[in-house]
């Protein structure tokens, strides 16, 4: 479908869609969009990587449904016409993952099928797909949801390092043998109110490197 | 009796939505500025959590759950449609804050003009969804059991927001580092009063 568009499959303007949500656009950090799932599955490294994919995946095929029909859908039904595609898309991620990844899928518990609410995807729905063609709405959806991976994993590495003294369940901090110097795992970051820290740290780091994206008092 | 007294005071202070589970953090940070709004948004959240959390419950134990549909007759016994159920409980959320927009806007119009604007919004609030299948998850045996879940975490989500806008009023005299001004701090505050609201883990129930 994309060959019959003018412009190349990977011309600057595309790969801009892709790279703007990865920093200076990013859902999390500036557009304030999908929190509600980032920060509940960020205390190891694997459940905010699968989460993470997960995401990316359900916000890309949904944008590209989503954009196709975009003629089609009638103005005031479209929530539950988007809600139903999402819902869809989420159903077959979490049956896949509990077909290959019951472990995981367990941990996740809930939070699978809160992707469906996940602000990421009506917000880019709303935004970007309903107004744009497929491919670019793909690009847009995979954007976002590496943006959304970035996030999490940066999150999920800090709470994993510093609370368990592991990097993906390799424990780092016992074979660099700190815990001979008196070094113990901080168990206060795999609670849930270091993830609210650490992210709002994050976001001051963002934001003093980048003085434009600062709020207006 | 005492059994859903417990199960309240658990939802609002323990397993508070927004503290312990991060639910609804989107409208949270987005409506939080001033107290009025935030109190609208909440008590409509606690309304629609009082109306669908009874109703998805209906639905989880008649139509989805394995052998729920044994009603229907022998042949039906062994089916089970929980696979079913996000798309079936968001279309019940859907459905019924369409309807509970349309009944509030007929029977009482001050009402409706307070809340208006936010009840479509909370068709895709994660809360009410998140609600919905932990009521599933946990396996909850009755349907006051569901209601007093429900109602419960929505009060306890509607504190979460009503005490962080009173904040947040508070802190625009205060000299925040530029950086972290607006959605940094909000982040840090809230992260602190979940630490707060983590000494009621200690409470035996």
């Amino acid at each position: 479908m994309s060959n019959q568009e003018k412009e190349p499959m990977f011309s600057a303007k595309i790969r801009k869609i892709f790279t703007t949500p990865l920093g200076k656009e990013n859902p999390i950090t500036v557009q304030v969009l999908g929190i509600c799932s980032a920060l509940a599955v960020t205390v190891k490294l694997k459940p905010a990587l699968v989460m993470a994919l997960s995401v990316t995946i359900v916000t890309a095929v949904s944008n590209f449904v989503i954009a196709a029909l975009r003629d089609y859908i009638p103005d005031r039904i479209r929530i539950i016409v988007q809600l139903v595609v999402i819902a869809t898309m989420v159903i077959l991620v979490d049956q896949f993952l509990k077909a290959y990844a019951f472990d995981v899928s367990k941990q996740l518990s809930v939070f699978v099928g809160l992707i469906i609410t996940n602000c990421i995807l009506m917000g880019r729905l709303e935004a970007f797909a309903m107004a744009n063609k497929p491919w670019p709405s793909f690009v847009d959806g995979l954007g976002n949801g590496a943006g959304y991976g970035i996030i999490l994993v940066i999150v999920a590495f800090l709470r994993e390092l510093l609370g368990s003294g592991t990097i993906y369940g390799y424990p780092v901090m016992q074979k660099l043998g700190v815990y001979s110097t008196g070094y113990e795992n901080n168990g206060m970051m795999i609670l849930p109110p270091m993830a609210l820290i650490v992210l709002g740290l994050i976001i001051w780091f963002q934001r003093s490197r980048n003085e434009s994206l600062i709020e207006k008092k | 009796m005492e059994h859903l007294l417990n199960l309240f005071i658990k939802s609002i202070f323990i397993d508070n939505m927004i503290f312990a589970f991060f639910l609804g953090m989107c409208s949270y940070l987005a409506v939080s500025k001033t107290v009025k709004t935030s109190v609208g948004l909440g008590i409509a959240v606690v309304f629609v959590l009082l109306i669908t959390i009874p109703v998805n419950f209906l639905v989880e134990h008649y139509v989805l759950k394995a052998g729920a549909l044994a009603w229907l007759g022998e042949g039906f016994a062994d089916v089970d449609l929980s696979f079913l159920s996000f798309m079936v409980f968001i279309a019940v959320i859907a459905a019924i804050v369409q309807l509970v927009e349309m009944v509030v806007e007929k029977y009482s119009p001050s009402l409706y003009n307070s809340l208006g604007i936010f009840l479509p919004l909370i068709a895709v609030n994660c809360a009410i969804l998140g609600a919905a299948l932990f009521m599933q998850e946990r396996e909850y045996q009755t349907i006051a059991e569901a209601t007093v879940f429900g109602v419960g975490s929505g009060i306890g989500w509607m504190l979460a927001i009503v005490s962080i806008a009173a904040i947040r009023e508070k802190l625009k005299y205060s000299n925040v580092p530029a950086p972290l001004r607006g959605l940094g701090i909000t982040f840090i505050l809230t992260g602190l009063m979940a630490i707060a609201f983590m000494g009621f883990m200690g409470i035996k129930l």
